[in-house]
């Protein structure tokens, strides 16, 4: 078959040559939009890379992978991995300029597969990353109370006792499931709408489109304040947190190395997929962004710049993070303590001071001597600083439950929560960015719309699109759905697109070819370590983290964790079995993005070997034709 | 004679009996429990006689505002079994008749205050152990009326969530956003379309001239082409 050959000949006539690029550059002809000025792209790539994992999913992974040791393996793929990657998408998108789908399609016909690929992982992570958004903002409405409402228990019915639910667990459990989520016990029952989350989700997408509606026009607007007001807040917060009690226990627990992790090869995998997916790559939207850039431009530079700021987030927010939950787990602890002594104090009629947290231990050693069952009987908690240190500290429940509870022990709590929640918003939307313009611009190139609409409607309709279907995470089942998507859309199949996009660039596109590009763009060939990591030891990693992910990923039977108030370990999250059906909606977020790559390569092959025959045919019938006019002409003349 | 006699036995008997009157786990007498040093750390004052005067002062108000008619004293709120921890017990007794106490749920609802008629605002509820806690800079959980338990706080329930209206303040701005912005481009739109108007009717009549069937004649006519050689040269 012949479209089996690898022959890339007509690549000069997709792509625009070196002197279509100067005049392009020098007339500034062109309908391509453009960055004002380097300061909004870096902005902007900024805003895409730094979102809510650097928040949230990077602490939790430094703490249990050995706190100071993880830097080690998180540094060196950061390098090996994070970078070469980076700048790889950087240089194609700035060279080809065109958006994921134009990229591929350009460097050859069969790739197609890829952008559309990017495509498809974009919009999914889309849906369900709005829906955060929109329970960012629920929290943020509501921070605008004197007493938080996640402070305190409501009163049931009949005014005779806090609601059963909320007493069993906490009060900032209890907000986020019922009140916020109001979560279905298991993911089959849906729990119908719900309508203050309905709000928030339509005004989420609101204030995205609004941001979005003219593509980078707009967007470089709005990442002057979403990209840099994260860092001010977590500015404030460290300074905050550093002058609370306990605020260092939690850092040093975070950094405490412990070297024996770096044996584990789950921390390996870990920080490497950490790297990838921090770096928002695969996505499509950072090759866009860069392509609206000027031919000239360092790309190199940029991708350097651009993975330190990213690593430097990172520690940053970890460090504060783990100082406001240091201060909570020491609070606890505290409270632990106290609540204990008082019941000793209670029992045994001591008078107050008697037994403080210091002779907290002997007090009691002595009193089980002299009054064991006594002691038994009193059922004192276990109070233990590193467990309330290590409680639940990733994801939503980092954001909605632990460091909401933190805030409440804050004085002034509102305006740390207001602060707080505009951070998270700030991070998410800034990524959103991204996540939409690798919707929409492979949407143009595909013309999936006709060409005389204009930006806003494209944009207005995708939204509404998004909006709709978004409405499966506002259900009573969201959070599960959410989840859902999360673990199964975001994970694989970008891992496979990352590793076609390096075989393409690398071997169909030609390094040799790709090197020349970069000489041309920013005046120096890429030096010896680019060369290596680009054509082996980053397709190498990506390989091997996809291979484990697989295995991993199949071998496991999909489980969720439902909050349950029938449950027997209530308020711990009770672990349940997906129902069957679910593998359905599995293989539709995992394969279709994934398996797009081959599918459209064959499709393209299948179309292009029956529709080449008639192709030459036409031509023929062409010649001929001309031929006789000209005949015609000749003999009229004579 | 016998009236002195009986004067003095009241005298002395009277506190005696006052006295196996208050037991601890009396059926009708309340343990308090206060906790000085936790509410108030390094402010905390010491407990002595003075203190439990006003104490059984202010037991002594609650009872008065309670039943309003009888005049309630000190010497009616008899203390016993104090401990180090500082814990009491204490009983009521009726100011007419010191050998009655007051029962239990008489002196529950004393300290709690709950009126009916007053209408209902929090902290009006517990008025009274409002009071009796604020004479000792403490609180419910720290001056402890074992049995009575702190009435919950009635919920304040406005008549909009706040969350509402701060949504309607930024879906309102929103909204005004995006009017703006659709407003705007329409604007641009015609602007546009108003210039290249006027430049496409120049274009127009350029392009007239210059163009049959496809072909731009604005080359040079090629003298090597002429129809001179139309007739053949015999």
């Amino acid at each position: 078959m012949r479209c089996l050959q690898v022959s890339n000949q007509d690549l000069e006539e997709r792509i625009p040559s070196y002197e279509e690029l100067e005049k392009l550059e020098n007339e500034e002809a062109g309908d391509r939009p453009k960055w004002d000025n380097k300061a909004q792209y870096m902005l902007t790539i900024v805003g895409f890379c730094v979102g809510l994992g650097n928040v949230w999913r990077f602490p939790y992974l430094c703490q249990s992978h050995g706190g100071g040791a993880f830097m080690i393996p998180f540094l060196i793929l950061l390098v090996l991995e994070g970078v070469p990657l980076l700048h790889l998408e950087f240089a194609i998108g700035q060279r080809l300029r065109k958006g994921s789908v134009g990229v591929w399609s350009a460097i050859h016909p069969y790739l197609t597969g890829i952008g559309i690929g990017s495509m498809c992982v974009s919009f999914l992570v889309s849906l369900y990353y709005n829906t955060i958004m929109a329970w960012v903002m629920w929290y943020f409405f509501n921070s605008f109370q004197e007493t938080l409402p996640w402070s305190q228990c409501p009163v049931n019915a009949n005014m005779t006792g806090l609601v059963s639910e909320c007493e069993r667990s906490s009060p900032v459990d209890y907000y986020w499931y019922r009140e916020t989520l109001n979560t279905t016990p298991d993911i089959d029952n849906t729990g119908g709408l719900q309508w203050w989350m309905v709000l928030c989700h339509v005004s989420a997408w609101a204030l995205l489109f609004i941001c979005i509606s003219r593509g980078i026009e707009t967007t470089g607007k709005a990442v002057y304040i979403t990209s840099t007001l994260p860092y001010a807040v977590l500015t404030i917060f460290l300074i905050r947190g550093l002058t609370l009690k306990g605020s260092l226990n939690g850092v040093k627990f975070l950094f405490t190395p412990d070297m024996n992790e770096l044996m584990n090869p789950t921390t390996w995998l870990d920080a490497g997929a950490q790297v990838f997916y921090s770096f928002s790559l695969a996505f499509g939207g950072l090759l866009s962004f860069s392509s609206y850039n000027s031919v000239h431009n360092n790309c190199e530079q940029d991708a350097v710049i651009i993975s330190i700021v990213n690593g430097a987030t990172a520690v940053y927010a970890a460090t504060v993070i783990y100082t406001i939950i240091g201060f909570r787990a020491t609070e606890k602890f505290d409270d632990c303590i106290s609540g204990n002594i008082l019941t000793l104090l209670n029992t045994f009629d001591l008078p107050e001071g008697n037994v403080t947290e210091n002779n907290y231990d002997q007090v009691l050693h002595s009193l089980n001597g002299t009054y064991p069952e006594v002691i038994q009987g009193l059922n004192l908690k276990t109070c233990d600083l590193n467990s309330f240190l290590s409680e639940g500290v990733e994801g939503t429940g980092l954001a909605f439950i632990v460091f909401t509870e933190a805030i409440t022990k804050m004085p002034v709590s509102p305006v740390w929560s207001v602060l707080f929640f505009i951070m998270l918003f700030c991070l998410g939307l800034s990524s959103m960015f991204g996540n939409i313009e690798g919707v929409l611009v492979p949407l143009q190139d595909l013309g999936v719309f006709p060409k005389s609409w204009p930006k806003e409607a494209i944009a207005g309709t995708t939204c509404v699109l998004c909006c709709l279907v978004g409405l499966i995470f506002v259900q009573g089942s969201g959070n599960y759905w959410l989840s859902l998507f999360d673990s199964y859309g975001g994970s694989i199949p970008l891992l496979i697109i990352a590793f076609c996009e390096m075989v393409g660039v690398v071997y169909l596109y030609g390094i040799d070819r790709f090197n020349d590009d970069i000489e041309f763009m920013i005046g120096h060939k890429p030096n010896l370590f680019w060369q290596i990591t680009w054509r082996f030891v980053s397709p190498a990693i990506m390989f091997v983290i996809f291979v484990f992910y697989f295995i991993t990923k199949v071998q496991e039977t999909p489980m969720y964790k439902a909050w349950n108030p029938e449950s027997e370990n209530f308020p711990t999250l009770e672990e349940k079995e997906y129902p069957s059906w679910i593998f359905a909606i599995i293989f539709i977020l995992a394969g279709i993005p994934g398996l797009s790559v081959p599918l459209t390569a064959i499709y393209k092959c299948l179309r292009n070997r029956c529709c080449k025959k008639d192709n030459e045919f036409k031509q023929d019938d062409l010649n001929t034709i001309i031929y006789l006019i000209h005949l015609v002409i000749l003999f009229k003349r004579i | 004679m016998l009236v002195r006699i009986l004067v003095l036995l009241y005298l002395v008997g009277a506190p005696a009996l006052a006295q196996t009157l208050c037991q601890p786990n009396a059926s009708n007498g309340y343990r308090v429990r206060i906790s000085i040093k936790t509410a108030l750390g390094n402010q905390a004052y010491e407990w002595n006689e003075n203190e439990m005067f006003l104490f059984q002062a202010t037991m002594a108000f609650a009872m008065r505002r309670y039943y309003k008619t009888e005049t309630y004293n000190v010497d009616n709120i008899i203390v016993c079994n104090q401990t180090r921890r500082v814990s009491f017990w204490f009983v009521v007794i009726s100011p007419e008749n010191p050998t009655m106490l007051i029962p239990k749920a008489d002196v529950e609802k004393a300290v709690s205050a709950l009126t009916t008629r007053l209408p209902c605002r929090p902290m009006s509820n517990s008025m009274s152990r409002h009071r009796i806690n604020n004479a000792f800079l403490l609180t419910d959980r720290t001056l402890e009326f074992l049995g009575i338990h702190p009435t919950l706080a009635e919920p304040v329930n406005p008549d909009t969530p706040p969350w509402l209206i701060v949504f309607g303040v930024v879906i309102g701005a929103v909204f005004a956003g995006i009017i703006a912005l659709l407003v705007s481009s329409l604007l641009q739109k015609r602007r546009k379309e108003k210039g290249m108007m006027e430049d496409g009717q120049d274009e127009e009549d350029r392009q007239m001239k210059g163009v049959e069937n496809g072909i731009n004649l604005d080359g040079i006519y090629n003298r090597g082409f002429t129809d001179d050689d139309r007739f053949t040269k015999l």
